[in-house]
C-alpha cells in the first residue's frame, strides 16, 4: 500500500504534464550520457589485481596502479617503518576533536583550551621527532598527510589571528581598525599562489642572515596568513551579528573590553561564526594544493609526482581521480557538519 | 604617585598608548625587516631596483593583446601579463554569473530532477580544489580538439584545433573604429528618442513610432555600419602552412581551458548564492504581490529579485574577486597570465624577486581593492536601511 | 691542579687551531656542513639520469653522483647528502638563501646569472646542447624545419630564450608556450599540444622515457645551442668554492689517469704517478689544504667512481638514456671535459 502511494507520488513528480515527462526524459539521458563510460572505465572494465602496469587491461581504469602508490598518496616518502607515528598522530588529532565536540557542555571550553594546548606541539613531536624518536625530515612528508597537516596547522594560525584582527577591526580605536582593515583586505587581495611563493621566497631574505626557516613551515605560515584574514571575516560576521546592548551591558557591570571580549562576546559570536569557519577551512583544505609550486608534494603534488614514473606512465586518470576523491569526501563532509550547526544555530535562536 | 596612576587609568589616555604601541611595533617590524632585506641581498650579491624593467625581455609568448614584441622591454611583458588576467577575469565574470543563475534558479526548480541535478553538481563542484578542473579541463580540451591538419573550419576563416581557435584579424582597424563609433551613436540617439517620447506621452498621451525607430536605430544601422566596414578592410584570413595556420589572431587552448575552469567552478558558488538570495525573501512577499494581481514574471522581476540581489551583491562581489585571483592558476597551464609571465619567465631571467612579487602583488591588490571598497560601502549603505 | 691541566690544553688547542685558522680561510659553510653531519643539495624535481627519486626516494642520476661525490670528499661517507628538490623558478632562491650548500642541477652557465644572481659556476660536468623532441609523425630532420611549429618549453630556463631567439635570427616563426615546470611542459607535449618540447640533449633523453610511447619520438642531432652546466655555489666563502670545484675535478682527473672505483686500492698502493699519489692523498696533503682529509677523492672515487663510470652508470650506455659521450667526452679523447693537472 505504503510503496504504491510513493511510486505514484514519483510519477507525478518526474511524469506530471507533458512538460515535466519531456524533462526527465532529457536530464535522464543527460546523466546516462556521463555515467555510463564513467562507470564502465573504473568499475566494469577496470582492473584491481596484479603488480605491474602490464597487469592492466586497456580501456579500463588501472586501480593496481593506486594500490602500488597507496603508501606514498597517504604518507609520501615517509619512511615506512615509521609511519605508525602519522596513523598515531592522526588518531590522537581525531580523538582530541571528539572529545571536545561530545564533552558536556561545561567542560567543553576547558577541554577546548587544553587540547589546543597539548595537541599540536605533540604533532609536530610525533610527526618530525626528535626526544627518543627517529628525526625525520618534512621534505620526507607528502600526500594526504601533508595536506591534513598543512590545512590543520595553517589553520592554528589564521584561528587566532582572525579573532584578533576581526576584533581589531570592530575596535574602537581608529589606528588598532586601520591596521586590522589593511591586513584583512592585503591578505584576502592577492592570490594565494603568489602568497605561497612570497613566502617561500622572502621569509628567508627578511630574517636575520643563518636563521633558515623549514620550507613547509614557510608554506604554512603563508596560507596561515591569507586565511586568518578570511577567518577575520567570518568572525566579523559573528561580531555583527550581535546585538549592540551585549557588549554595553557588560561594560555597565564593569567588565573590562577583554573580560567583556572573552566571557560575552566571542563564546556568543564563534558560535555563530561557526559554519562561515569551517567553509573557510574548506577552502584552506582545497587551496593547499597550491603548495606545489614551491616543490611540496601534497596529496596532489604526489598524484602528479607519480606520473613522471617511467613504470607507470599514462595514468594520470587514475591519479587524478583517486586524489580528486579523496579531496571530494573530505571537504563533503566538512561541508555538511559546517551545514547542520547553521541549522542547529537557527534552531536555538527562534 | 596616585596621581600617575589615575593618569593611566583615564581611558583616552591608555587608549593613545594602545595605539601608539602597535604603531611603533610595525614601524619597528617593517624597519627589521628591511634591514635585513637589504643586508642579506648585499651580502648574496643580488641585484636590486627597478632598472631591470627596462631591460630586454627576449621572451616569446604565444597570446598577445598588446602588440608585445619579445624584443620589448620586461615592462611591456609585465603589461601583456595584466592584459590577460584581466581578460580572462572580465570574461569568466560575465559567463560564471550567467551559469551561475541558471543553475542555482534550476535547483530551486519544481521539477524534482532537475533540481536535483543542480545540487549533485554544486556539490561535486564546491568540494573540490580549482587546481584539478584548471588540470581537467586543459588535458580534456588539447584531447577533444583535432590535429591542426584535421582542424575544424568554421565558414572557413576560422579554425579550430589542439593548438586553438584561429580568426581573422584585420589587417587595420580604421574602418572598423568608424563603424564602433557609428554603432555607438545610434543607440544614444535611440535612447535619447526614447526619453523624449516618455515625457510627450507623460504630458500629451501621444504615442510615438518606438518600435520602428528601435529597430532601424539599434539593428539596422548599427549592421550595415559593421557589414561596410568588414567589407571594406582586408582581413588576414589564417592558411594552413605546415605546422599550423598562420596569420589570424590564435585564442589558446591554455586561456579556454583556464576560462572554462574558472567558469564551471565559480558558477557552483554563484548558484548557491542565487539560491540562497531567492529564498531568503519571505514567501509572503510572493503571494502579497500575486494577490495584488502581478504576473509571475513582473512578481519575481519587481519584489523577488531586487530583494534577493541585496543579500547576493556581497557574496556576489566576493566570488568576482575570487575570479580575479584564481585566475592566476593559469600558471599551472602555460596560460601567460601576469604570475606566469612576471612571477615566472621575468622572476626566472633577472632573480629580482623582491621587485617583481610586489609588482605582481600590487596588481591584484590595485583591482581588488577598488571593487572591495566599493562593496564596503554598499554593505553599510544597506545596514543602514536596515537598522 | 687538574683545573689549570685542563686550561693549559685549552690554550693549547686554541693555539693550534688558531695555527690552523692562519693557513686556512675561514669557510662558514664547510663549517656548518661539518656541523649539520650532511651535506644539502639542491637537484632537480625529476630528470631520470640527472636527479630522480624512485618510489623509495633513493636518489640518482649524474648531477646526484655530484654530490655523492662531493659529500664522500668531506665526510668520507658518500650517503651523507640531503637532496631538496627544485623547480627552475625556485632554484636560484633556494642556493642564494642559503638552504643549501650547492646547487647541482643541470643549470647553464650564463654571464647573467654569474653576474647578477650573486652566484658562481664551479666548473662543467656536463656539455648540454639545446635541441628538440618532436614526434617521427612530424618527419622534421633538422631545427629550422618546425617553421610555424608550437614548442613546448620550461618557463625561465635558457631554452626558453635560446629557442626564441634562433627561430627569430632565422626569421621562422614559432609559437612558444612557456609551462612553470619540465613535468607539465612533457605532459602538454604527450598530449598533443605542441609539436616539440625543447630541452637540452640529455634532458630530453631523460625526459623521452616518460612518454607514453617513447618510440614514436626522436631527439633532432642538430643542437642550436651551447650549453654547459655544472655545480653552483653563492658569492662568498673561497674555500667552499674551492672544495666544490676540485672535487668535480677530480672526478674527472680520475677518469684521465685511469683511476676507478675498482682500482682504486691497488693506485694508491702502488700507482708511480705523482699525479695520481697526489689525487688519492698518498703524497702532497692536497686535502689539508682545503681544509679535508687527504684521502677526500679517494674516498670519493671509491664510493662514486670517477667521471666516466659515473657518465656510463647515469646517462651513457649504461642507462635507459643511452646517450653517446660526445662533448662529455675527456679533452685527451677529442671530447671537451677538461681538468687542470693536480699540481
Amino acid at each position: 500500500m505504503n510503496r504504491v502511494s510513493s511510486l505514484s507520488l514519483w510519477r507525478e513528480r518526474l511524469f506530471g504534464t507533458p512538460f515535466t515527462g519531456f524533462l526527465t526524459l532529457v536530464m535522464a539521458f543527460g546523466i546516462a550520457w556521463v555515467a555510463v563510460p564513467l562507470i564502465r572505465w573504473s568499475l566494469i572494465d577496470a582492473t584491481w589485481a596484479g603488480t605491474t602496469r602490464a597487469d592492466c587491461a586497456p580501456g579500463g581504469a588501472c586501480w593496481v596502479f593506486i594500490r602500488a602508490r597507496f603508501g606514498q598518496f597517504m604518507y609520501g616518502l615517509y619512511p615506512v617503518d615509521q609511519r605508525w607515528r602519522v596513523d598515531l598522530a592522526g588518531i590522537l588529532f581525531l580523538l582530541g576533536t571528539l572529545s571536545v565536540v561530545f564533552a558536556p557542555q561545561r567542560l567543553r571550553l576547558r577541554l577546548g583550551v587544553a587540547m589546543l594546548v597539548l595537541l599540536p606541539p605533540l604533532g609536530i613531536w610525533l610527526l618530525s621527532g626528535g626526544l627518543s624518536l627517529r628525526y625525520i625530515e618534512t621534505r620526507e612528508w607528502g600526500g594526504l598527510m601533508l595536506t591534513l597537516f598543512i590545512s590543520i596547522y595553517a589553520s592554528l594560525i589564521a584561528i587566532p589571528l582572525g579573532i584578533l584582527f576581526a576584533l581589531g577591526r570592530q575596535s574602537e580605536l581608529r589606528v588598532i581598525r586601520l591596521i586590522s582593515v589593511v591586513f584583512i583586505e592585503f591578505w584576502r587581495g592577492v592570490p594565494i599562489i603568489a602568497v605561497i611563493f612570497l613566502a617561500s621566497l622572502l621569509l628567508p631574505l627578511i630574517l636575520p642572515g643563518g636563521i633558515g626557516i623549514d620550507r613547509l613551515a614557510r608554506a604554512v605560515i603563508g596560507l596561515g596568513f591569507v586565511i586568518a584574514a578570511y577567518m577575520a571575516e567570518a568572525v566579523r560576521g559573528g561580531l555583527q551579528a550581535l546585538p549592540k546592548g551585549q557588549r554595553e551591558a557588560a561594560t555597565a557591570l564593569g567588565l573590562t573590553y577583554w573580560k567583556a571580549t572573552g566571557l560575552i562576546i566571542l563564546p556568543q559570536a564563534l558560535r555563530i561564526s561557526l559554519p562561515a569557519m569551517t567553509n573557510e577551512f574548506i577552502a584552506l583544505i582545497k587551496n593547499t594544493t597550491l603548495v606545489l609550486v614551491v616543490s611540496i608534494l601534497d596529496l596532489l603534488g604526489i598524484a602528479q609526482a607519480s606520473l613522471a614514473d617511467p613504470n607507470w606512465v599514462g595514468m594520470n586518470m587514475e591519479a587524478y581521480a583517486f586524489s580528486g576523491a579523496i579531496y571530494w569526501l573530505i571537504c563533503f563532509a566538512l561541508s555538511r557538519w559546517s551545514r547542520h550547526l547553521e541549522t542547529l544555530g537557527r534552531r536555538q535562536n527562534h | 604617585m596616585n596621581k600617575a596612576l589615575s593618569f593611566i587609568n583615564d581611558k583616552r589616555v591608555r587608549d593613545w598608548i594602545y595605539q601608539i604601541a602597535a604603531v611603533a611595533f610595525l614601524v619597528g617590524l617593517t624597519i627589521f625587516f628591511v634591514r635585513n632585506a637589504s643586508e642579506n641581498m648585499v651580502k648574496a650579491g643580488i641585484a636590486s631596483g627597478f632598472g631591470f624593467l627596462w631591460r630586454t625581455s627576449g621572451i616569446e609568448v604565444p597570446f598577445v593583446l598588446t602588440g608585445y614584441t619579445q624584443s620589448d622591454n620586461i615592462f611591456s611583458l609585465f603589461w601583456v601579463g595584466v592584459a590577460n588576467t584581466m581578460l580572462v577575469t572580465v570574461i569568466g565574470i560575465v559567463l560564471a554569473t550567467l551559469l551561475g543563475f541558471v543553475i542555482g534558479i534550476a535547483r530551486l526548480s519544481s521539477h524534482w530532477l532537475t533540481s536535483a541535478i543542480a545540487g549533485a553538481y554544486i556539490e561535486f563542484v564546491r568540494n573540490i580544489p580549482l587546481l584539478f578542473f584548471v588540470l581537467f579541463w586543459y588535458f580534456g580540451v588539447i584531447a577533444a580538439l583535432p590535429a591542426p591538419r584535421q582542424s575544424i573550419g568554421l565558414f572557413g576563416v576560422a579554425f579550430l584545433n589542439n593548438r586553438g581557435l584561429t580568426i581573422p584579424l584585420p589587417d587595420s582597424v580604421d574602418n572598423l573604429r568608424w563603424a564602433a563609433l557609428i554603432v555607438l551613436a545610434s543607440w544614444v540617439a535611440y535612447g535619447l528618442i526614447s526619453v523624449w517620447a516618455r515625457r510627450r506621452k507623460e504630458r500629451t498621451g501621444q504615442d510615438a513610432p518606438l518600435l520602428a525607430i528601435g529597430i532601424g536605430l539599434i539593428l539596422v544601422i548599427p549592421a550595415l555600419a559593421i557589414a561596410w566596414a568588414s567589407l571594406a578592410t582586408r582581413w588576414d584570413v589564417p592558411v594552413l602552412r605546415g605546422f599550423n595556420y598562420r596569420g589570424g589572431f590564435a585564442v589558446i587552448p591554455e586561456f579556454v581551458a583556464l576560462l572554462a575552469a574558472l567558469v564551471t567552478y565559480t558558477a557552483g558558488f554563484i548558484a548557491e548564492i542565487v539560491r540562497g538570495g531567492i529564498e531568503s525573501v519571505p514567501k509572503g512577499q510572493t503571494e502579497a504581490a500575486g494577490a495584488l494581481g502581478l504576473r509571475p514574471g513582473r512578481i519575481l522581476s519587481l519584489v523577488v529579485i531586487p530583494q534577493a540581489l541585496r543579500v547576493m551583491m556581497p557574496p556576489l562581489t566576493n566570488q568576482y574577486l575570487n575570479v580575479l585571483k584564481n585566475s592566476s592558476f593559469g600558471a599551472a597551464i602555460a596560460y601567460p597570465d601576469v604570475v606566469s609571465l612576471f612571477m615566472g619567465s621575468a622572476l626566472n631571467n633577472t632573480g629580482q624577486a623582491i621587485e617583481i612579487i610586489a609588482m605582481t602583488l600590487a596588481v591584484y591588490l590595485v583591482i581588488g581593492l577598488a571593487v572591495s571598497g566599493l562593496m564596503n560601502w554598499y554593505n553599510a549603505r544597506i545596514a543602514l536601511v536596515t537598522r | 691542579m687538574t683545573i689549570r691541566i685542563f686550561s693549559t690544553a685549552a690554550v693549547l688547542a686554541a693555539g693550534i687551531s688558531f695555527a690552523q685558522a692562519q693557513q686556512l680561510a675561514p669557510s662558514p659553510t664547510l663549517d656548518a656542513v661539518k656541523a649539520r653531519g650532511n651535506l644539502e643539495c639542491g637537484v632537480h624535481l625529476g630528470l631520470p639520469g640527472f636527479s630522480f627519486a624512485n618510489d623509495k626516494g633513493e636518489w640518482s642520476g649524474i648531477d646526484v653522483d655530484y654530490c655523492k661525490a662531493l659529500a664522500a670528499a668531506i665526510f668520507g661517507d658518500a650517503t651523507k647528502v640531503k637532496y631538496t628538490p627544485t623547480s627552475v623558478q625556485q632554484r636560484w632562491p633556494i642556493l642564494q638563501s642559503g638552504q643549501v650548500d650547492v646547487l647541482s642541477r643541470n643549470s647553464t652557465i650564463t654571464f647573467s646569472r654569474n653576474a647578477t644572481l650573486g652566484l658562481n659556476f664551479q666548473g662543467i660536468n656536463f656539455y648540454e646542447g639545446q635541441t628538440f623532441l618532436v614526434r617521427k609523425s612530424a618527419n622534421v630532420k633538422e631545427a629550422a624545419g618546425l617553421d610555424g611549429a608550437s614548442v613546448c618549453v620550461a618557463a625561465g630556463s635558457t631554452e626558453e630564450k635560446n629557442a626564441a631567439d634562433w627561430f627569430r635570427e632565422r626569421n621562422l616563426k614559432v609559437t612558444i608556450t612557456n609551462f612553470q615546470k619540465n613535468d607539465d611542459a612533457i605532459a602538454a607535449y604527450d598530449a598533443g599540444r605542441c609539436d616539440a618540447y625543447t630541452a637540452g640533449v640529455g634532458a630530453l633523453a631523460g625526459q623521452r622515457i616518460k612518454l607514453k610511447a617513447p618510440d614514436e619520438h626522436v631527439i633532432l642531432t642538430q643542437p642550436i645551442s651551447n650549453d654547459p652546466q655544472g655545480p653552483v655555489t653563492r658569492w662568498g666563502d673561497e674555500r667552499w668554492q674551492l672544495i666544490v670545484r676540485w672535487v668535480l675535478n677530480g672526478t674527472i682527473a680520475a677518469e684521465a689517469l685511469g683511476v676507478t672505483s675498482k682500482n682504486v686500492d691497488e693506485m694508491k698502493a702502488n700507482s708511480k704517478s705523482s699525479e695520481v699519489r697526489r689525487l688519492l692523498g698518498a703524497e702532497g696533503g692536497f686535502g689539508k689544504m682545503m681544509g679535508l682529509n687527504d684521502d677526500w677523492m679517494y674516498n670519493a672515487i671509491k664510493q662514486v667512481g670517477n667521471y666516466g663510470e659515473s657518465y656510463e652508470r647515469t646517462v651513457g650506455m649504461g642507462s635507459p638514456l643511452k646517450l653517446e659521450r660526445g662533448q662529455n667526452q675527456l679533452w685527451i679523447k677529442g671530447g671537451l671535459l677538461f681538468t687542470p693537472p693536480f699540481q
